[in-house]
């Protein structure tokens, strides 16, 4: 498609006006539509985000599922450490503290399902040095798989290892603090 | 300042040195964004939590070592001229929002430039690696490195459920984005690029031009990544990524072996057309330039240009953006300005590659 203007270049930019239930299409190449001062239509200057698109995700939530007592619950809700709001989260698409992730953690969880086809728990790296007793929880749960899938197979003395290995992490995680 | 010496200053190693595949993968990049515990994110943040935190960086990590990426230089956002920024945006170094958005922000930068950290961007941190050609998984094992040394000195957001704390949800997780640059000229002249696309958005994966969302992808690049960062891990994100674009490599190839069969000297003529713009043209605009660099690459690719580097095509596709051409003229141009002095640093690279060569054969 050529541009209207020029006649020129190719046509890239195509825009649609409906004023009135009237449709007209005008179709421009990026330098014609500069000129006509369309300028806000384009990417870089157009501060249109993935953020505008998320926070239409985010308000999408509440007016259909939920009954209006609990839409306006919703509204107050907020986050006491950083004192962000829902309702502000909705409209930004971007938390204030890292605590937020717990003071919204129920609105947050179909959230998460819909950006990340329906993942909602990490599966990914744990920091090396803070992430201690986490990490000797995963070994943990890993192991206890292995020593099922072990005694599924009959292999006893391989799966009596894997059994001691389990004990010893256990024991270390009991030494590291009590009760977490 | 002479282009020679220009050029110097301006190449980065990922656009100067080729690596796996580099016929149709131009670089290869991963992204870890992180968040310091007890902090707010910079959405919300205060100036003096946003200083304390560049403070961080200038004690623990500025004009520090680390292996052989050489010593880190940290540029504050807000003591570099305009023209500068937009040169480190071109780059790909920094994005536009930290250039333009955060006061606060500042870019943790190796002497390569392989790395660049961003401070204080959507998020506190933003380990960057680029890497030139298809090396998807060097990328991801020097940025987890990176990652390890950052956190020997900050305590990060990271919750067991949750993973890595992220201002935005949709980073949430492993924080990581891993994303390649294609040029593929070949399945765009055959038409088989929209086909392909809604296909590798169904796999949970992006498809962009070079310079984010628009489109159009200005001579013939593409960029795609991973969407999803949560209940994933690195290395699976990685590999899922990966084999995508090992099928389009192959695909491409397919399609640029088929085009040489069926269109051979009318994809010559293209091939030489383009080139003759490039060498003669005297007002180029961005976009037909990203066109003709395009057509060449292809035809140094297929065997058609000889004793051009290939690396022509990243190079100039960077340096002739407007804020690299402003840096070149050493003061602001106009559009049409830039128009004429892109054409000229054009034509002189060119003629720098043809002096190369007789230098090459007179030996």
């Amino acid at each position: 498609m050529i541009c209207q203007e020029c006649k020129q270049r190719p046509a890239t930019m195509h825009f649609t006006k409906i004023i009135n239930g009237e449709k007209t299409e005008i179709h421009l190449c990026e330098h014609c539509a500069q000129e006509h001062g369309n300028v806000f239509m384009f990417p870089e200057n157009s501060g249109f985000s993935i953020h505008n698109l998320l926070s239409g995700l985010l308000n999408f939530e509440s007016p259909i599922k939920e009954t209006k007592p609990n839409t306006f619950q919703m509204e107050l809700l907020q986050c006491e450490r950083c004192n962000m709001t829902y309702h502000q989260f909705t409209k930004i698409g971007r938390f204030g503290c890292s605590h937020c992730y717990d003071a919204f953690a129920k609105q947050l969880q179909p959230i998460l399902k819909r950006l990340h086809s329906g993942n909602t728990i990490h599966a990914g790296k744990i920091p090396k040095r803070i992430g201690g007793t986490i990490h000797v929880r995963k070994q943990i749960e890993q192991l206890k798989q292995k020593l099922q899938e072990l005694i599924a197979r009959e292999e006893f003395e391989k799966a009596a290892e894997v059994r001691d290995q389990i004990r010893s992490l256990e024991a270390q995680l009991s030494e590291h603090g009590e009760g977490e | 300042m002479s282009l020679e010496k220009f050029l110097n200053r301006a190449v980065s190693s990922w656009m100067s040195q080729e690596g796996p595949d580099s016929d149709i993968v131009l670089s290869s990049r991963i992204r870890l964004a992180r968040n310091i515990v007890d902090y707010e994110f910079p959405t919300v943040f205060s100036n003096e939590e946003a200083q304390q935190i560049v403070r961080i960086f200038e004690q623990y990590f500025a004009k520090q070592s680390y292996r052989s990426l050489g010593r880190f230089e940290l540029l504050k956002m807000n003591e570099l001229q305009p023209i500068e920024k937009r040169v480190l945006v071109e780059k790909h170094l920094i994005s536009p929002h930290l250039a333009e958005d955060c006061p606060f922000g500042a870019c943790l930068l190796s002497e390569n430039e392989e790395v660049s950290i961003m401070v204080n961007e959507e998020d506190h941190i933003r380990i960057q690696c680029l890497f030139p050609g298809f090396q998807l998984t060097e990328a991801l094992e020097m940025a987890n490195e990176l990652d390890d040394w950052m956190e020997w000195h900050v305590n990060y957001a990271f919750d067991e459920r949750r993973g890595y704390l992220t201002s935005c949800p949709t980073n949430v997780g492993t924080g990581l984005r891993a994303s390649v640059m294609m040029h593929l000229p070949a399945l765009i002249l055959t038409q088989q690029m929209n086909r392909i696309i809604p296909a590798i958005n169904q796999l949970g994966l992006v498809v962009r031009g070079t310079y984010g969302e628009g489109s159009e992808a200005l001579g013939n690049i593409f960029q795609i990544s991973n969407q999803i960062t949560l209940g994933k891990s690195e290395e699976d994100i990685v590999e899922d990524l990966k084999s995508v674009v090992q099928q389009l490599i192959a695909q491409e190839r397919m399609a640029r072996e088929a085009l040489v069969k069926t269109l051979n000297i009318q994809l010559e003529d293209r091939v030489f057309r383009s080139y003759g713009i490039l060498a003669n043209s005297r007002v180029i605009e961005s976009k037909e330039a990203a066109q003709c660099l395009s057509d060449v690459r292809l035809g140094i690719d297929l065997g058609y240009i000889k004793n051009i580097s290939r690396n022509i095509l990243n190079e100039l596709m960077i340096l002739t953006q407007p804020g690299f051409l402003q840096q070149y003229a050493g003061g602001a141009l106009r559009p049409n300005e830039r128009d004429v002095l892109r054409a000229k640093l054009i034509r002189e690279r060119l003629k720098m590659e043809e002096k190369k060569a007789m230098e090459g054969d007179g030996v």
